[in-house]
């Protein structure tokens, strides 16, 4: 048989924990003390305004396209490329007393004085009460999220785990939302999306070794708990690797071939599949060890007949 | 046995799989260009039409390659997009203005199909271009309105009742009734709590200040809100309607907004016109004791108001109104014998015998007929939504001749005016004015770049897997391929078969997500199945290891991301909840393909022989 990794005996991975953890609180503290000072680049979705998106003939230079929006409609429109050079996308603030229209129209005639035939490829806007309201849920999805995760995994496994893979999960949108925060990303709808499903797809990995845990525990009566991470984390090696493989395969094909509006969401998934992969193993299991997690957590729950134990799931 | 599986559950798998793949299939078929053709009130769409129709374009050479009647509208398919154009044009020009005529895509997906239940994807805006309006209801102008009519109802009642009262006027508090003395306030006071329960009645009667405040009740209020929703969404729907527009969305969201989509339409400006226009009418009677001295002077009766005309001067109208917008059925426009634009107006039966009723009383007497307006000036609140002008201009004056029924006519206004108030006392009037608080247009050819793009990076995504899962795992790759594929076109299958699922761009990325991760749980089955191998068990032994085991995990593992989905899903809007749908879809057929298909064919190749080697 074919095999990318083949493991003699158990790597142990936690002798690396310490300073990997270390590493770990770096990179959350990097990334809100850049969310706390730079902030987060909101898109239109949430911040409310007009964005027009235009396609011209040839190659534009924007520096002239910026000299000829200076009306008091598009006073502060951020002007840039889309995709390539001939595709110009421009955002505009929302303004007191001046309709959406107006600005658009005016961006047009700017736009059509650089290129008589330049064509409107998309228009939107978003009043800024329609943005605030989209930012609170969008938020708080995230954090509902997280505590629906952590309801299912105490009841399913315990909490020390839950706990960890809470952990991990926040650990993983906070270093996504720092990367966007400190490269100045724009974060939109589909970026918040992207974030979500982050937070599923990492818990994924956290579940699959989780669950290799607990049945480690059982069979392997006399490991200490870090023996017994250890080697599951060995067994589902492989099973990660080429799981994250083929979903980083198509994350990049997203990235590259899914076109400039999906962009954003292929970035923060691109951001979390690393991450998150890596935070099942270093911040789950690690943070579970540290709250003392071992065999009597994991004895299946004694309940007298017809109760719903943990094998209810098994076919 | 072991990894035997009993006959019923191969045929599930197959069945399952079957039903999946054929509701898929529509999607094959593309789209045939069409025409579509409403009737608008007062007309019908039937079989006269469709013979009709095929006959005005057989006499301009365009071929029909199908025409349907179905719930009473005509959709006619042509060959291209050219044809489908001098099609609309032929079809408009022939039947006139009592039809509504729309380009339209109609799926081209062959009638047996069809009649089955199948019909391709529908396609989000953005992947067929087109706008999108959220629209906000302005509510603290549905309950001025409320107000406005309980004050005129407590006029009346009092009055009726013979109870004195001094004044009612509108406080942010709510109605205040001033009475001169405490035997009249109790005397209204009981009166009113039981002609009104909707109302809360409080004596805030301090010294001589005899008064009595009226207030909505919360249960009141928000029936109001409710109503004035609804209300809204109906008459959205008929104007949406007047667009000629194919396959239009109206539908709520939250307690105070409304979503509007109009797919493939490119002129956003008219559609922002007829869509924000709030115009209604209202009819009052003309003060005739306010001469001009009295109007310039401002000194009128309470009861009356000034008003401007439009073409000029002022009038004072009573503020009673005599019939308002909403009992209006149809408006034409049309000219009089002198050829000056006018609009015959029919009423519905309770608006008619109001209105002659009122005009049975006032014969000879001038009666105006007062067109409100609100405008989207710009400006915005303080708390952020938008802030509207209310125009109100007199558009006509004219003496009551007879006693008037069920129709009549407005005249007083130029040919375009004409038109379009016809347009918009046809569609209904809002109850309260609507803002546009989001839009958002996609060229179409935008919208079919965005397909191309998603189409291809499947296609690249999904062939690296599969080469990959071949390589690596041989046999048991190629049935991991085989659900992988199976999961791709029951997603597609299922997409099609639910009437509310819209396929977006973040949707079709969904998909190209669920390739990547659906794997996951055939690679843990297989990895478990080599590392059973490894221990030392027996292939069947492995086999029914390996699947045993992964299945806790990969329920888990999903049953999580479903639930990440699922809160998406809630929060989403438009194109977000499209990416939570197809995620949600992929995970539990990805689910079902990876545990229940693969081990059917596992099953069926190695299972219960005597196998030395399995390929994997």
């Amino acid at each position: 048989m074919f095999q990318i990794l083949s493991i003699k005996g158990t790597i142990n991975f936690l002798r690396h924990a310490v300073p990997i953890s270390i590493l770990s609180l770096i990179l959350v503290i990097g990334s809100l003390s850049s969310l706390a000072v730079k902030g987060i680049n909101w898109g239109l979705d949430f911040t409310g305004g007009t964005v027009v998106e235009m396609e011209f003939t040839q190659a534009v230079d924007l520096n002239k396209l910026r000299s000829v929006l200076t009306s008091d409609e598009t006073d502060g429109a951020l002007v840039q490329n889309f995709g390539s050079s001939r595709d110009v996308l421009i955002r505009l603030p929302v303004k007191e007393g001046v309709k959406s229209d107006l600005q658009v129209e005016h961006v047009m005639e700017a736009a059509s004085a650089v290129d008589p035939s330049v064509m409107q490829k998309r228009v939107e806007f978003v009043g800024p009460q329609v943005g605030k309201e989209l930012a609170e849920q969008g938020g708080l999805a995230v954090l509902v999220a997280l505590i629906c995760i952590l309801i299912y995994v105490s009841f399913r496994f315990e909490w020390r785990l839950a706990m960890g893979s809470v952990a991990a999960l926040a650990h993983d949108v906070i270093v996504t939302l720092g990367v966007f925060s400190v490269f100045q990303l724009e974060f939109d709808l589909t970026v918040l999306a992207g974030v979500l499903t982050v937070v599923g797809y990492s818990l994924n990995d956290t579940i699959v070794v989780f669950d290799r845990i607990r049945e480690n525990f059982l069979k392997m009566r006399k490991a200490t708990p870090e023996e017994v991470v250890n080697t599951s984390i060995t067994q589902t090696m492989s099973r990660t690797i080429i799981t994250t493989g083929t979903t980083l395969v198509v994350v990049v094909a997203l990235f590259l071939k899914g076109g400039t509006m999906i962009h954003g969401f292929a970035t923060a998934l691109l951001m979390g599949i690393f991450v998150g992969t890596f935070s099942s193993i270093y911040v789950a299991s690690f943070l579970a060890i540290k709250l003392g997690i071992n065999r009597e957590h994991m004895m299946p729950v004694e309940i007298e007949k017809e109760g719903a134990d943990q094998d209810a799931l098994m076919p | 046995m072991l990894n035997k599986y009993p006959m019923w559950k191969n045929l599930m798998v197959i069945i399952i799989i079957a039903v999946g793949a054929f509701y898929a299939i529509p999607n094959l078929f593309g789209e045939d260009h069409a025409v579509q053709i409403v009737a608008t009130r007062g007309a019908e769409v039937n079989v006269s039409t469709q013979t009709q129709v095929n006959e005005i374009l057989s006499a301009k050479g365009i071929a029909v390659k199908r025409s349907e009647l179905e719930n009473g509208q005509l959709l006619v398919r042509v060959a291209n997009a050219e044809q489908q154009l001098l099609a609309k044009e032929t079809i408009a020009d022939s039947l006139g203005d009592k039809y509504i005529v729309a380009l339209n895509l109609a799926p081209a997906t062959p009638q047996w199909l069809e009649s089955m239940g199948g019909s391709p994807m529908k396609l989000g805006l953005d992947l067929r271009g087109g706008v999108h309006f959220l629209m906000e209801v302005d509510m603290s102008e549905a309950i001025r309105k409320m107000t406005e009519a309980k004050i005129s109802d407590f006029r009346s009642d009092l009055r009726s009742e013979k109870i004195r009262y001094a004044g009612i006027r509108n406080t942010p508090k709510g109605i205040e009734i001033k009475f001169r003395d405490a035997d009249n306030l109790a005397k209204a006071e009981q009166f009113l709590r039981t002609r009104s329960n909707d109302m809360v009645f409080t004596d805030i009667t301090s010294g001589d200040d005899y008064q009595l405040l009226a207030s909505m009740s919360e249960v009141y209020l928000k029936q109001i809100k409710e109503e004035a929703l609804q209300q809204n969404i109906t008459t959205l729907r008929n104007r949406v309607n007047e667009l000629g527009v194919a396959e239009p969305v109206v539908q709520r969201q939250g307690a105070e907004r409304i979503i509007v989509e109009l797919p493939g339409v490119q002129d956003t400006a008219r559609a922002k016109d007829i869509l924000g226009a709030t115009a209604s009418i209202e009819f009052h009677m003309v003060d005739e004791k306010a001469d001009a001295a009295a109007i310039a002077s401002g000194r009128i009766a309470a009861s009356s108001q000034i008003y401007e005309r439009r073409q000029g001067g002022q009038v004072a109208l009573q503020k009673a109104v005599m019939l308002t917008g909403d009992h209006i059925q149809g408006a034409q426009p049309s000219f009089d014998e002198y050829s000056r634009p006018q609009v015959s107006i029919n009423l519905d039966s309770k608006g008619g015998s109001i209105f002659s009723n009122v005009t049975k009383d006032n014969i000879g007497k001038p009666m105006a007929t007062l067109f409100i307006e609100y405008k989207d000036n710009g400006a915005k609140n303080p708390d952020g939504s938008v802030k509207m002008d209310k125009i109100e201009e007199v558009i006509s004056v004219a003496t009551i001749q007879a006693r008037l029924g069920r129709n009549f006519v407005i005249t007083g206004l130029d040919h375009s005016e004409a038109q379009n108030l016809a347009l918009l006392l046809r569609a209904g009037a809002l109850i309260a004015p609507v803002s546009i608080v989001e839009e958002r247009t996609i060229g179409p050819s935008l919208g079919a770049e965005n397909i191309e793009n998603g189409v291809q990076a499947m296609i690249w995504g999904m062939a690296v897997v599969l080469i990959f899962m071949l390589v690596y795992y041989r046999g048991f790759g190629l049935i991991a391929n085989l659900a992988l594929t199976a999961n791709l076109v029951m997603v597609v299958g299922v997409m099609s078969m639910i009437p509310g699922a819209v396929l977006t761009l973040p949707g079709i990325a969904g998909m190209v997500l669920t390739v990547g991760m659906a794997v996951d749980g055939n690679v843990l089955i297989y990895e478990r199945i080599r590392e059973e191998l490894r221990a030392g068990r027996s292939v069947q032994q492995a086999i029914h290891e390996g699947y045993g085991n992964a299945f806790s995990t990969i329920a888990d593992a999903n049953i999580t991301t479903f639930m990440t989905a699922l809160i998406l899903f809630a929060v989403g809007t438009g194109a977000v909840k499209g990416f939570a749908v197809t995620l949600m879809i992929g995970i539990a057929t990805s689910m079902f393909t990876a545990i229940v298909g693969t081990r059917s064919i596992v099953n069926a190749i190695w299972g219960g022989k005597r196998v030395k080697k399995l390929s994997i």
